[in-house]
C-alpha cells in the first residue's frame, strides 16, 4: 500500500442551509478496500458524488492520485480513473447487457464519429478487440450468457452486478460501491462479499464500500469512516468500529 | 453477426439500385416520379431527426429551419456558378452546392445546439424552435435571395437517382453511427445522463455531434428539395413543416432506422390521396399522435429490430 490514490481534506458541501458533508477528511491506499457508513441521510451518496464530480465541494480540498479534482466534469474522472456504482441502479435500461458494458470501454480507444462512418481496416479490429475484452468480463462475472438481453429485463441482482462489471470495464483505479447489498438476499450477500475482494485483488485497484448490512461492511473492510448528520464521527478497523460508543449510539445501537 | 463490410455493401446496393432508377426516369409519368423524390427527400430528414430526437433523446423543433439554411445556399450556389460552369461539369457543380448547404446547415446547428444543449430540460425544444422562425423572417426580409417573394429559376438538377442516393448514404450513416461502440453512446446519454456521464461519456458533446449531424443531413435534404421545385419561398420552410418530420419520426418508433423510414413514405403519400382533406391534416395528425401513444407506444414499425448486443448493419 504505497501512496494514496484519494485524498479528501475538510471537504465541505452545502446545500442551501443543509450541510451534507462537513468538513470530511479521509484517504484510501491505492489497494484498499474501506468502508462508509453512517444511518440514513448521514451523507454517504454526496460524499461519493463529491469524489466523482457530479457536486463541487463548497470547501474543502479532494485529491486523486495526488491532483486536485477541483472543476474536473464526471466523465473526465471517470478517464483518470474514477468509476462508481449507484444507490438506485442506473444501467442503460434499453441496451444488452452486452452493450451496457461496451459502451463503457469506449474512453480508452481513439475512435471517433468519422472512424464510425467509415468503418475501415483499424475500425474493426479495434470493435473486434472491444468485443473480446468484454465478452472476457463478462465471462469473469459469470453474465456471458445474458449477454443479449435487455438490462432492463435482468433480475435485481443480476442488475447489481452488471452495474459493477460496467464500471469495471472502464478500468479504475478506484471503484465507489453505492450499497450494493440492497435487495439481495443472504446467498447472494456472501457471493457478493466473495465477489468485491475478488475484485481488489484481481484488478489491483482501490474499493470503497458504502453498505448498510454491517455483515458486510465488517466482513470485508480494513478500515471505516463513520458519517452521522454529514460529520465524520470515527474511523479505524472494523474492531473498533463496532466497539465504539459513538458508532454504537448513531447508528448500530438504532439497528 | 454482419460483418462492417457487409453495411457497406447495402449502401453501394442502394446507391446502385438510385442509378439504375435514374435511368429509366424518363418512362416515369412525371408526377409519380415527383412524389418518389418527395419520398426520398423526407426519408433523409426522418432518418437524421431520428438521431436526435430518437437516439440521443433529445427534442428538436428546428429542422425546416435547417433544411431552409442547406436550401437556400445550395439554390444561391447553383444560381451564382451555374452560367460559369460547362454543362459536363454540372453534376460537379451539384454535389459542391449540396455539401456547402449541408455544411453550412452544420454549422448553424453548432451555433444553436452548443449554448442549448449544455442546459437540461427543454431548451432545445423552445430554441429550436425560435430558430425555425428567425430563419424565417431572415429570409423573408433578404433581398438577395427572393425575400417574401421566393427564389426563383434554380436549375433542375436533382433526380431520382440522386434522391436516393442521398437517401441510402444518410441511412448507412445513421445506422453505422448507432452501431458502433462509439455511436452506443448515444443510445447510453438518452437512457440516463448522469450515469453515461460517469462511464466517460461526455453527454453534451454527444448531444451536439448528433444535433450538427443531423442538421448537416437537412441541409443535403433542403439542397434537394431546392433543385427538385425550381423554386422555394420562406413559407415553405415553416413550423408545420418540422412537424410533419418529427411526425414520421414518432410514428416510426422514436429510434428505428427501418420504422422511420417506413413512416416518411406513407406520410408523403398520404397527403397525395387525401388532398380533399388537406385543411384537416394537422388535425389528423394529432389523432393520429394521440391514437399512437395509447395502442402502441413503442411506434407502429418496430416489429423486428430489436437492438442486439454485437455490431450488427
Ligand atoms: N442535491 C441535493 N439538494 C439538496 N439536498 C440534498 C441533495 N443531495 C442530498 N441532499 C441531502 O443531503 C443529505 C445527505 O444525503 P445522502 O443521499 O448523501 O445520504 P446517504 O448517507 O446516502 O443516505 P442513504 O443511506 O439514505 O442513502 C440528506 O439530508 C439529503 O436530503
Ligand atoms: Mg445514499
Amino acid at each position: 500500500m504505497s501512496a494514496d490514490i484519494l485524498e479528501l481534506n475538510q471537504a465541505t458541501i452545502r446545500f442551501g442551509g443543509l450541510t451534507a458533508v462537513s468538513e470530511l477528511s479521509l484517504r484510501i491506499g491505492s489497494n484498499e478496500l474501506i468502508g462508509l457508513i453512517g444511518p440514513n441521510g448521514a451523507g454517504k451518496t454526496t460524499a461519493f458524488n463529491l469524489i466523482t464530480g457530479v457536486y463541487q465541494p463548497t470547501d474543502g480540498e479532494i485529491k486523486f492520485a495526488g491532483k486536485p479534482t477541483a472543476g474536473t466534469k464526471p466523465h473526465d474522472l471517470t478517464k483518470v480513473g474514477i468509476a462508481r456504482t449507484f444507490q438506485n441502479i442506473r444501467l442503460f435500461g434499453s441496451l444488452s447487457v452486452f452493450d451496457n458494458v461496451r459502451v463503457a470501454t469506449q474512453l480508452h480507444r481513439s475512435q471517433g464519429i468519422l472512424d464510425a462512418l467509415w468503418r475501415g481496416k483499424g475500425f474493426r479490429s479495434a470493435e473486434k478487440e472491444v468485443e473480446r475484452q468484454v465478452l472476457e468480463l463478462l465471462d469473469i462475472f459469470d453474465l456471458g450468457k445474458l449477454r443479449d438481453e435487455e438490462a432492463k429485463s435482468l433480475p435485481y441482482g443480476d442488475q447489481r452486478r452488471l452495474e459493477i462489471v460496467r464500471a469495471l470495464a472502464t478500468k479504475p483505479k478506484l471503484l465507489l460501491l453505492d450499497e450494493p447489498a440492497a435487495g439481495m438476499n443472504p446467498t447472494e450477500k456472501e457471493e457478493l462479499m466473495h465477489l468485491i475482494k475478488f475484485i481488489r485483488d484481481k484488478f489491483n485497484i482501490a474499493i470503497m464500500l458504502v453498505e448498510h448490512d454491517m455483515k458486510v461492511v465488517m466482513g470485508i473492510c480494513q478500515r471505516i469512516y463513520v458519517l452521522e448528520y454529514g460529520i465524520k464521527i470515527a474511523e479505524g478497523t472494523p474492531d473498533d468500529i463496532q466497539s465504539n460508543p459513538k458508532v454504537i449510539a448513531a447508528y448500530l445501537g438504532t439497528e | 453477426m454482419k460483418s462492417a463490410d457487409g453495411a457497406k455493401r447495402w449502401l453501394l446496393v442502394g446507391i446502385a439500385l438510385a442509378v439504375v432508377a435514374s435511368y429509366f426516369t424518363p418512362q416515369f409519368n412525371r408526377y409519380y416520379l415527383g412524389i418518389a423524390i418527395d419520398c426520398g427527400i423526407n426519408i433523409i430528414l426522418a432518418v437524421s431527426l431520428n438521431l436526435i430526437n430518437g437516439h440521443t433523446g433529445q427534442f428538436s423543433l428546428g429542422h425546416a429551419g435547417f433544411m431552409a439554411v442547406g436550401g437556400y445556399t445550395a439554390a444561391k450556389f447553383s444560381l451564382v456558378f451555374e452560367a460559369m460552369v460547362p454543362d459536363s461539369l454540372k453534376p460537379l457543380l451539384f454535389v459542391a452546392a449540396l455539401t456547402l448547404g449541408g455544411l453550412i446547415a452544420a454549422l448553424a446547428g453548432l451555433g444553436v445546439g452548443v449554448p442549448s444543449l449544455r442546459l437540461k430540460g427543454d431548451y432545445l425544444a423552445i430554441v429550436t424552435l425560435g430558430f425555425g422562425e428567425i430563419i424565417r423572417v431572415v429570409v423573408q426580409n433578404m433581398e438577395s435571395v427572393g425575400a417574401a417573394s421566393g427564389l426563383k429559376n434554380i436549375p433542375k438538377w436533382t433526380t431520382l437517382g440522386w434522391t436516393f442516393a442521398l437517401a441510402a448514404i444518410t441511412i448507412y450513416a445513421v445506422a453505422s453511427l448507432v452501431n458502433s461502440t462509439y455511436g452506443r453512446g448515444f443510445i447510453a446519454v438518452s437512457d440516463d445522463e448522469v450515469a453515461a456521464s460517469s462511464m466517460g461519456i461526455n453527454p453534451v458533446r454527444y448531444k451536439v455531434t448528433a444535433f450538427v449531424t443531423g442538421a448537416f443531413f437537412a441541409g443535403i435534404a433542403g439542397g434537394l428539395y431546392a433543385h427538385h421545385k425550381q423554386f422555394l419561398s420562406p413559407t415553405g420552410f415553416d413550423f408545420l413543416k418540422s412537424i410533419d418530420i418529427v411526425v414520421m419520426v414518432i410514428l416510426g418508433g422514436m429510434g428505428r432506422t427501418a420504422g422511420v423510414v417506413i413512416a416518411a413514405i406513407i406520410l408523403t403519400l398520404l397527403p397525395e390521396f387525401l388532398r380533399q382533406f388537406a385543411d384537416y391534416r394537422m388535425i389528423i395528425y394529432s389523432l393520429l399522435i394521440i391514437g399512437l401513444m395509447m395502442a402502441r407506444p413503442q411506434g407502429l414499425f418496430t416489429l423486428s429490430f430489436k437492438k442486439k448486443g454485437a455490431a450488427s448493419v
